[in-house]
């Protein structure tokens, strides 16, 4: 790796790419929160956000405003450092993995040749963001939420490295623009099914969404790890949520969906192919969401431990059995 | 305010989890503290008295007629079925005529009342469980039957519109016409709860065998309503002891086979297709008629007691008067379904998860103004 003769046009690329991707993960939020409720409101028979904008469009940006001008309330007894540096820590990880994310053939951060292990790498330090929120809060329910939080991350973590692997096996690298180099003839989702189903379900997991939302299950714990977080604060935990589902999206299209192969996916205009396969496994988050109680603490980590990790490590294995025979 | 609990520390590695009176599943203003073990929830204690409005009192102070409004006030989801037991109790007292076509319009709107209600509680039964949809479908249907309550009634949840002698209103073609397109509407809305809720393998995960009730614990707190029939008991005060008109349709009582919050749910459901029998019946065989005997000017009872009971959502409804021969009650006593089926919450729920809690105390389909009053 000759990562110390990094040239002037490098430095300035990365500039360039982190501030472009800082903006994408507000847009997305914007995007990604509009969706959310609309698909929400049609699957429940009712219009949702209608009035600012056609279709209430603006509604988002104008709750954005909102949420900036609201006061953030530390609690009584609250740990204030830990409490006020919790979200910028949930903030964080989740921006790093965009630098790595191939968008199109030449659209991209840095194409490193560890980018996959770097994003397992640094999306798994939100999980101590969690923790750390749920612990300052001086609130029962927030710790709750914080503690299923980590045990959570904890088992699902094992089952999404090991679906991964069986994709590099395949592959033999770990550089995102390789993997996605090497699906020009077949998706990956066809090569590894079973890695590709674990991949998604544990993915769900991993981002908190439901029907794995334990952390957050307001009939439960009100709202979990940030029920005392008000104002920016906790739209930050929003967005990081929905960053970080859009970083489990664009892993999994780039690793079993093609990522940016598609019909006339030239230089650039792959990103649009790219995008889009992103933007459907999240609606397909979002439907899954709208549609299906919440699973117990316990149902979780048994589909985790006895389910999704034996079953990934019997297709790891048989992937290397494959890989070595061939 | 110190409960029990706060008084008695437990072993060092307990702690104490105060859940509501503001909480998004115990609907209303219940108040439970919790000494938790983990996420085990070791000893329940409910603590109530957040709505209390002493409506018992009021109607000491108040001419009988004037209570009217109270009942609706006490249970808001089933607000026909509580004043339909304090006009039956005076009417009984009184000996007052009732025309048979105002009995059949206070079947008919008791059971759409009974619908709505029961629609509210599995809706937030399965949002207890997380699911957010199903509730908005719930409450798409039960619109239809608000929408036509307004019409007949004037009010949309706190209904007070029966009447010593009658119902204040007549129901007119538009209504019944509306009221059969809802049968059949919501006949056909049944099927897609079971298959968006019912035959949900998460669902089922989260309900089947959690907070058994059986016979002797069900037996021994008093429990009725629904989550008696879950448990199966064949008990409804509709058949048992039928009032109003009510032994003249034909009508099953669902049961449940091993009384956990599943069954519970499911008795409800098919409580609802009953009703649909009991309105379909009861349209089909409206009298015609005056709706209202013209009553005295003022309503005087002997002395003496007397009790009334009926089948309200959630369980048996009983009102008890003692009248003193003056133009007011002397004593009031009301015994409401939710106070019994809430007092097995500590035996039921010593030892579960919190979310099995949640699970179990939503199956119970509480309404604590109802027990507060």
């Amino acid at each position: 790796m000759d990562t110390m003769q990094l040239s002037f046009y490098d430095v300035l690329r990365m500039v360039i790419a982190f501030v472009l991707i800082v903006s994408l993960v507000f847009i997305n939020a914007i995007i990604m929160g509009y969706m959310e409720r609309k698909m929400a409101a049609k699957i429940q028979r009712r219009w949702g956000p209608m009035e600012v904008g056609f279709q209430g469009w603006l509604q988002l940006i104008l709750d954005g405003v909102k949420i900036i001008a609201k006061q953030l309330i530390v609690p009584k007894d609250a740990d204030r450092t830990l409490f006020r540096m919790a979200p910028l820590l949930a903030f964080t990880p989740v921006v790093l993995p965009f630098l790595v994310l191939p968008f199109s053939k030449s659209l991209f951060g840095r194409d490193i040749n560890l980018g996959l292990i770097f994003i397992i790498a640094v999306s798994s330090i939100n999980v101590l963001s969690i923790f750390v929120a749920g612990w300052a809060s001086n609130n029962k329910y927030s710790m709750f939420g914080s503690i299923r939080s980590v045990s959570q991350n904890i088992a699902y973590e094992i089952p999404i490295l090991l679906s991964l692997l069986s994709v590099v096996l395949v592959t033999h690298t770990y550089s995102m623009q390789g993997i996605v180099a090497a699906q020009g003839s077949i998706w990956f989702c066809l090569v590894q099914p079973v890695a590709c189903i674990i991949y998604l379900i544990s993915a769900t997991a991993e981002t908190n969404r439901a029907p794995f939302d334990l952390p957050e299950a307001e009939s439960e714990l009100t709202a979990g790890y940030h029920t005392e977080y008000s104002g920016f604060g906790f739209s930050l935990f929003v967005i990081a949520e929905y960053a970080n589902m859009f970083t489990v999206c664009a892993v999994a299209t780039v690793l079993f969906f093609g990522g940016w192969h598609g019909p006339f996916s030239g230089e650039y205009l792959g990103a649009l192919w790219f995008l889009l396969k992103v933007f459907l496994l999240m609606l397909i988050m979002v439907w899954v969401r709208w549609t299906y109680p919440r699973v117990r603490f316990d149902q979780l980590m048994n589909l985790a431990w006895k389910y999704l990790i034996p079953f990934s490590l019997v297709n790891l294995l048989l992937t290397a059995l494959i890989v070595k025979c061939i | 305010m110190v409960t029990k609990l706060e008084k008695i520390a437990g072993p060092k590695h307990r702690f104490l989890l105060n859940m509501g009176p503001q909480h998004p599943s115990t609907h209303g203003v219940l108040r439970i503290v919790l000494e938790m073990d983990g996420e085990y929830a070791m000893a329940i204690d409910p603590v109530l008295g957040y709505g209390h409005r002493m409506h018992e009192k009021m109607a000491e102070g108040r001419p009988y007629n004037g209570f009217y409004p109270n009942t609706g006030r006490m249970d808001y989801l089933g607000a026909i079925l509580f004043s339909h037991g304090y006009v039956g109790l005076l009417e009984r007292m009184s000996g007052a005529e009732v025309p048979e076509r105002a009995e059949f319009i206070r079947v008919i709107t008791a059971e759409l009342n009974r619908i709505s209600s029961h629609l509210v509680g599995i809706g937030a039964y399965v949002l207890d469980l997380g699911a957010f949809t199903p509730i908005l479908y719930a409450f798409d249907d039960r619109e239809m039957i608000l929408d036509m309550l307004e019409a007949i009634t004037g009010s949309r949840l706190t209904y007070c519109y029966f009447r010593v002698g009658g119902v204040t209103k007549d129901i007119d073609d538009t209504f019944i016409r509306r009221a059969r397109a809802f049968i059949d509407r919501m006949r056909s809305r049944l099927p897609m709860y079971k298959d968006l809720v019912t035959d949900n393998l998460i669902f089922l995960k989260r309900t089947k065998g959690i907070g058994i009730i059986d016979r002797d614990m069900a037996a021994r707190y008093g429990i009725t309503g629904p989550v008696l029939r879950g448990s199966g008991i064949s008990y409804d005060v509709r058949k048992s002891e039928p009032y109003s008109v009510y032994d003249r349709f034909d009508f099953d009582i669902p049961v449940g086979e091993n009384g956990d919050s599943f069954d519970r749910y499911v008795v409800r459901m098919e409580e609802i297709a009953q009703s649909l029998r009991i309105i379909e019946q009861a349209l089909d065989a409206l009298p015609d008629g005056p709706v209202m005997v013209k009553p005295k000017k003022k309503l005087k009872l002997a002395a003496g007691g007397c009790n009334y009971t009926v089948e309200a959502a959630r369980g048996s409804l009983s009102y008890y008067l003692v009248g003193d021969g003056s133009d007011t009650p002397y004593r009031l006593k009301i015994r409401v379904p939710s106070y019994s089926n809430l007092s097995p919450l500590p035996e039921l729920c010593k030892g579960m998860l919190l979310s099995d809690l949640v699970t179990a105390m939503g199956s119970l389909d509480l309404v604590i103004p109802e027990i507060d009053r």
